[in-house]
């Protein structure tokens, strides 16, 4: 889901940045409102998790790969945005020293991975764990719920991203500029395989460490309240 | 023991098993993620390179491409896992200590 440099045309690199810093400098203001100094250890170690699991890529057999990106566990954890620095920390790093998303595309792939993931998982989880014990069953299926849904949203808006581009940008005898696909192609590809896939290794991750933390750590849940 | 030294120590085994995010791919025939492919691949894909893509995709030299060294493409499984590993120690101390210094700056106006 990192999505490279030359894929999407300047209009579209342009407009997520545009609305990525107006969200980056309100995540710093409430960060620093609703966290306090001995959390950033934690919100460290979330970006660092976020930072290892996107290096798993999962083999779809003779086909393509993906990975989790676990932004809804470290929202669960530390609030949506808290998880939507971590995670930008993480994607910019993965951008600047490997190569892993483009550049041009650090807007977009923040506002896919780091945005909406988190704070659709987090919003989720919340009205689906609504009134449950910290040690309840139910939180550990809101969790592998909430990561469900919101690993395919991302997924579902690169693929919009991506499949946009060749309406946007194409020379005068019909040859893509960027993105060579459209939104048929595109948009089935991300949504297909994430919803059958990828989906669900986030989905088993996020459970199964709120399944953990439930016994070994349970004061982390109680945390992460706005 | 406390709990951020038990997390440090899963993202530790998490380092030593990356290459599992290597290996998978390569013995199940799996190719890119899908719209991260090469100009090569897209060429063989669609005919031709698209003209803005062939022009930007060149606009940054990563220092690790790939969470490879530069140089080694054509090494066999066994050192890319190698390199594999060392770029995600590099990675976690990067982005650790990014995410420290970002945290120490936004606590310290604070007080």
């Amino acid at each position: 889901m990192h999505i490279p440099d030359g894929y999407l045309g300047p209009a579209t690199c342009g407009f997520f940045y545009v609305v990525m810093v107006p969200i980056w400098a309100i995540a710093s203001k409430i960060v620093k409102r609703t966290l306090s100094a001995k959390q950033v250890p934690l919100l460290a170690i979330g970006a660092v998790f976020s930072f290892m699991i996107m290096m798993f890529n999962v083999p779809i057999p003779g086909g393509s790969t993906g990975h989790a990106v676990g932004g809804v566990l470290v929202a669960i954890l530390l609030g949506p945005w808290a998880a939507c620095i971590a995670i930008t920390v993480a994607l910019v790093v993965q951008a600047l020293l490997f190569g892993d998303g483009g550049i041009t595309a650090i807007g977009a792939n923040c506002f896919n991975m780091a945005f909406v993931l988190p704070f659709t998982g987090y919003y989720i989880y919340k009205v689906v764990s609504y009134g449950s014990s910290v040690s309840s069953a139910r939180r550990a299926v809101a969790a592998g719920v909430a990561a469900y849904i919101g690993l395919n949203l991302a997924a579902i808006l690169a693929g919009v991203e991506f499949g946009l581009q060749p309406l946007l940008h194409h020379t005068a005898d019909g040859q893509a500029m960027y993105c060579p696909y459209g939104l048929n192609v595109a948009l089935s590809a991300m949504a297909g395989e994430h919803l059958l896939i990828f989906g669900w290794i986030e989905a088993v991750v996020t459970a199964l460490a709120i399944k953990y933390l439930q016994k070994q750590s349970p004061e982390l849940l109680r945390e992460g309240e706005i | 023991m406390k709990t951020t030294n038990k997390l440090w120590i899963g993202i530790a085994v998490m380092v030593v098993l990356s290459p599992l995010g290597l290996i998978l791919p390569d013995h199940l025939k799996a190719g890119s993620a899908w719209g991260e492919w090469g100009s090569e691949e897209v060429k063989k894909m669609v005919g031709y390179v698209p003209e803005g893509l062939s022009k930007i995709s060149m606009l940054w030299n990563a220092p690790i491409p790939d969470y490879a060294f530069k140089g080694w493409e054509e090494k066999g499984l066994t050192q890319l896992s190698f390199a594999y590993i060392i770029s995600a120690a590099i990675g976690i101390v990067v982005t650790g200590a990014l995410m420290m210094i970002i945290g120490k700056i936004l606590f310290k106006k604070k007080e």
